[in-house]
């Protein structure tokens, strides 16, 4: 993974090896609720490489360091979306009828 | 000059304070319809719905943002919703990510679940998290299939190359959790490849018989075909180096490798044969499409069906004529008097029957989509649950982030 960036830590941009939309577009969803983040905005330069750039522009806080809270907040999420969905099973299993209560 | 523009500013001041004392005590926040720090309703709504017209899904933002002159105002796209934290900022809104709302929020409702299908809601999430589950259970989520065929034997009419390609297309009965990937510079082994026997033959004064997937034998000893060796005398090797007998593991102990039965894999005529072993080995579905775990997962969004006014009657009944899907129902109050009500909105496919023709039923009738609520929709394989499958997505996700954390550091 590379990290193009000028000497400014405000504004960067950083290249995902081996990753697409699935990735990036979530990781712009994250990085555009920040508020420290004024501009953020992903591509993928060629559909033959498998590599995407995030844009990432903030407020004044280092782009790397948003960037990774924004990762964080994404994994925080997931652990969520998985705890729910095993209640949810759970739920479902010991009873399956009962489809209207919530 | 900038006498000129002091005065201005002295005028423009005096202006507005006329203004504010004329229209003292209004303020927009000061409507009693308005709670503070909350979105006004109907921006609510305009950003969690999506609005279906007659001729097509639109969805009117209130930010005046013209790309082009024709439009007077901004439209986004149907499923995007206003991410950018500062977007009602004049409003005094927060629009950041605040995960405890997302918590408080967040909800999964499973409405069907069996061995190979489920369909739950997904409530509170945005799309772009909700697609990266899709594309990731369709793309990333990793599987056993085979790889490579050695052929023996085919006198049958499909071809080898045929008959390897729909060996391939076979689900493998499998956790692929319990496997590594097979590297270039591996040799296949009991932790990366299953291989698979087929033996068929139709004997002579036979009917045609039909070769079905559940005639592939697992050998949990690995290949039994000799390689032929240069040096007469050396030792025969076979096509894997198993160190062991894979029904010795004890996750495979009495719970033998299978694949799903009943695939037609080829017919043979009288005298026909066909003698082959498939090395199945981990992939996943964005080298090729057999290493996909599901049939297909898809989600939408969830229909929302609104009767902008009482239909009676007459009307009532055109209008369950007109939905094809039966999303209205006719409602009896007490005076035989008929009374269209809306009994399934989640049957809605956003066909728009029922507002096409006279303009009058578009007034009737508004039909929306909610942005943030998806009727997803997984049917595995078979090589595992579909519920697994999602938490392995959901896992997958994560482990991408913890990468980007990780390089990053």
């Amino acid at each position: 993974m590379e990290h193009g960036s000028v000497r400014d830590p405000s504004s960067a941009t950083f290249c995902f090896v081996d990753e697409d939309h699935t990735l990036a577009n979530s990781v712009r969803f994250a990085l555009n609720q920040d508020p420290r983040v004024s501009f953020c905005g992903y591509s993928i330069p060629h559909p033959s490489d498998a590599k995407v750039n995030i844009r990432v522009q903030t407020t004044g806080d280092p782009a790397r360091e948003v960037l990774k809270d924004a990762c964080q907040n994404l994994m925080v999420m997931c652990q969520h979306v998985r705890s729910t969905l095993d209640k949810a099973v759970d739920d479902y299993r010991s009873n399956p009828t009962d489809m209207d209560t919530k | 000059m900038s006498e000129q523009e002091s005065s201005s500013d002295e005028r423009m001041s005096s202006e507005e304070e006329e203004q504010q004392q004329k229209e003292e005590g209004f303020s927009y926040w000061n409507l009693k319809d308005v709670e503070r720090g909350q979105l006004p309703a109907h921006i609510r709504k305009q950003g969690t719905r999506v609005y279906c017209k007659p001729d097509a899904p639109t969805n009117c933002v209130y930010l005046v943002i013209s790309f082009d002159l024709e439009r007077k105002r901004g439209e986004i796209g149907m499923t995007e919703t206003l991410q950018y934290s500062g977007s009602y900022a004049s409003m005094g809104v927060d629009n950041s990510l605040r995960l405890d709302f997302f918590r408080e929020n967040f909800r999964i409702k499973v409405i069907a679940l069996d061995k190979d299908k489920m369909e739950f809601d997904m409530i509170g999430i945005d799309a772009a998290v909700a697609n990266a589950f899709r594309r990731i259970l369709i793309s990333e989520v990793p599987t056993m299939a085979i790889e490579k065929v050695f052929i023996a034997n085919n006198t049958s009419v499909i071809q080898d190359e045929v008959l390897a390609h729909r060996l391939g297309l076979i689900p493998i009965k499998v956790d692929p959790r319990l496997f590594e990937y097979l590297s270039a510079n591996d040799t296949p082994n009991e932790k990366n490849t299953i291989v698979l026997k087929l033996h068929a033959r139709c004997n002579q004064g036979q009917p045609r018989c039909t070769v079905y997937s559940q005639e592939l034998k697992w050998l949990p000893n690995g290949s039994e075909f000799a390689k032929e060796s240069e040096k007469p005398d050396s030792k025969p090797s076979t096509y894997t180096s198993f160190s062991c007998g894979q029904d010795s593991l004890p996750e495979f102990a009495g719970n033998p490798i299978s694949t799903v039965e009943d695939i037609i894999l080829a017919k043979l005529g009288p005298g026909q044969e066909i003698e082959l072993e498939a090395h199945a080995v981990k992939g996943m579905g964005k080298t090729h499409a057999k290493w996909s775990p599901v049939g297909t997962a898809w989600y939408r969004m969830f229909p929302e069906v609104v009767l902008l006014e009482n239909i009676k009657g007459e009307d009532a009944e055109e209008l369950i004529r007109k939905c094809p899907s039966g999303v209205f129902d006719i409602e009896d109050t007490g005076n035989a008097k008929k009374k269209a009500i809306v009994a399934d909105s989640r049957a809605c496919t956003l066909c728009r029957e029922c507002i096409r023709g006279d303009e009058k039923w578009e007034n009737r009738v508004a039909l929306h989509r909610v942005k943030d609520h998806f009727i997803f929709t997984i049917e595995s394989t078979g090589a595992l649950p579909p519920e697994v499958l999602f938490t392995e997505a959901v896992k997958i996700l994560e482990a991408k982030c913890e990468r980007v954390i990780t390089e990053l550091s």
